[in-house]
């Protein structure tokens, strides 16, 4: 996205633009491991609001008054050129993160939602999301070796994915399979775009 | 007594040693307007190019100066967050301060949603190239 200056300054010529792309997925999926695999990835804090605990995860005993969580989000970067930066933020797909998600979807791209073929439901949270938000994605199977290949109509119909949503199967170790998935990723963007010229804010 | 190496908020075992509300003085919403991800920040150099002296900083807590520091070249509010171990809200709010201050520009994206197919492109082959 191109930037505007929030006040008059020296006038750096070119227009920096970065392009915000998520990596959505349950837990143990391989997010990390892809936003690693092709930038180098940091750990970002966040200190925010508790829209509701967790109530089978967060044990809230003796800190019932705890109304603010931490969450740590991978944080990747892939500088293209000094006025072209992609930003890559993995984070944690459970609905009860939902409202982080509303400030990263916000101006992004497009997301990659993560999926593991034994533990398919998680990324069921996922893709409602950025169905109802209308954000491009793309599904990304993340091969584990020890788990079973299904045909690719097998896990749509699993997903009930529509027929223009790309799925795709990556090894999120390879940085080749990672790369594919973002370029896939783009492209499907830049397919959006062409057919249907009113663009869709991300939100 | 142990000691944190300086400037790192969070020791190796991921407990907090200082709350966030104490580095931001009980503030939880930066002023301004908001601060978004990926927005840039530099810092200003002021008066005639001159970097900013010792009436500009004063009051400025070290985070604040460590900020300040880091953003001499343009850096985004998540790479700063990173950079300094902070969490986001804390650094938005330690940058509203210093952009009232006149100490940092902050670039915020102008979200137009990704239309333009010539970037897009640009990127997708760039990636290509990974």
């Amino acid at each position: 996205m191109p930037y505007a200056d929030s006040e008059p300054s020296g006038g750096r010529s070119p227009v920096p633009v970065a392009i915000k792309i998520l990596v959505a997925g349950g837990f143990g999926v391989g997010k990390t491991t892809l936003v690693s695999s092709v930038s180098e990835v940091r750990p970002l804090r966040t200190e925010e609001e508790m829209s509701e605990p967790g109530s089978l995860v967060d044990q809230l005993d003796g800190v019932e008054r705890k109304t603010t969580t931490t969450v740590a989000m991978d944080f990747g970067r892939i500088s293209i050129s000094d006025d072209l930066v992609v930003y890559l933020f993995g984070t944690p797909g459970q609905k009860r993160f939902w409202f982080m998600w509303d400030e990263l979807a916000y101006g992004a791209l497009g997301a990659v939602v993560m999926a593991d073929t034994r533990r398919l439901a998680d990324c069921f949270p996922s893709i409602d999301y950025f169905e109802r938000n209308g954000m491009p994605f793309v599904v990304a199977v993340n091969c584990f070796d020890e788990a079973r290949r299904y045909p690719s109509e097998t896990m749509r119909s699993a997903l009930n994915l529509t027929d223009d949503v790309p799925l795709l199967l990556c090894d999120a170790r390879q940085r080749s399979s990672s790369r594919d998935v973002l370029v896939a990723l783009v492209e499907h963007a830049v397919a959006r775009l062409s057919n249907d010229q009113t663009v869709t804010p991300a939100r | 007594m142990t000691f944190w190496p300086p400037g790192r908020f969070w020791p190796d075992n991921h407990e907090r040693v200082v709350r966030p509300y104490a580095l931001t003085a009980g503030r939880t919403r930066p002023a301004g307007g908001r601060i978004d991800l990926v927005a840039l920040v530099s810092a200003v150099r002021t008066r005639a190019g001159r970097d900013f002296g010792i009436d500009d900083v004063a009051e400025l807590g070290p985070e604040h100066l460590n900020l300040l520091r880091f953003c001499r070249s343009r850096a985004s509010v998540a790479d700063l967050a990173a950079e300094l171990d902070l969490p986001l809200g804390v650094v938005r709010i330690l940058l509203a301060d210093l952009r009232e201050r006149g100490l940092v520009s902050i670039s915020q994206p102008v979200v137009t949603g990704h239309n333009d197919v010539r970037v897009l492109k640009e990127v997708a082959d760039a990636l290509r190239r990974l």
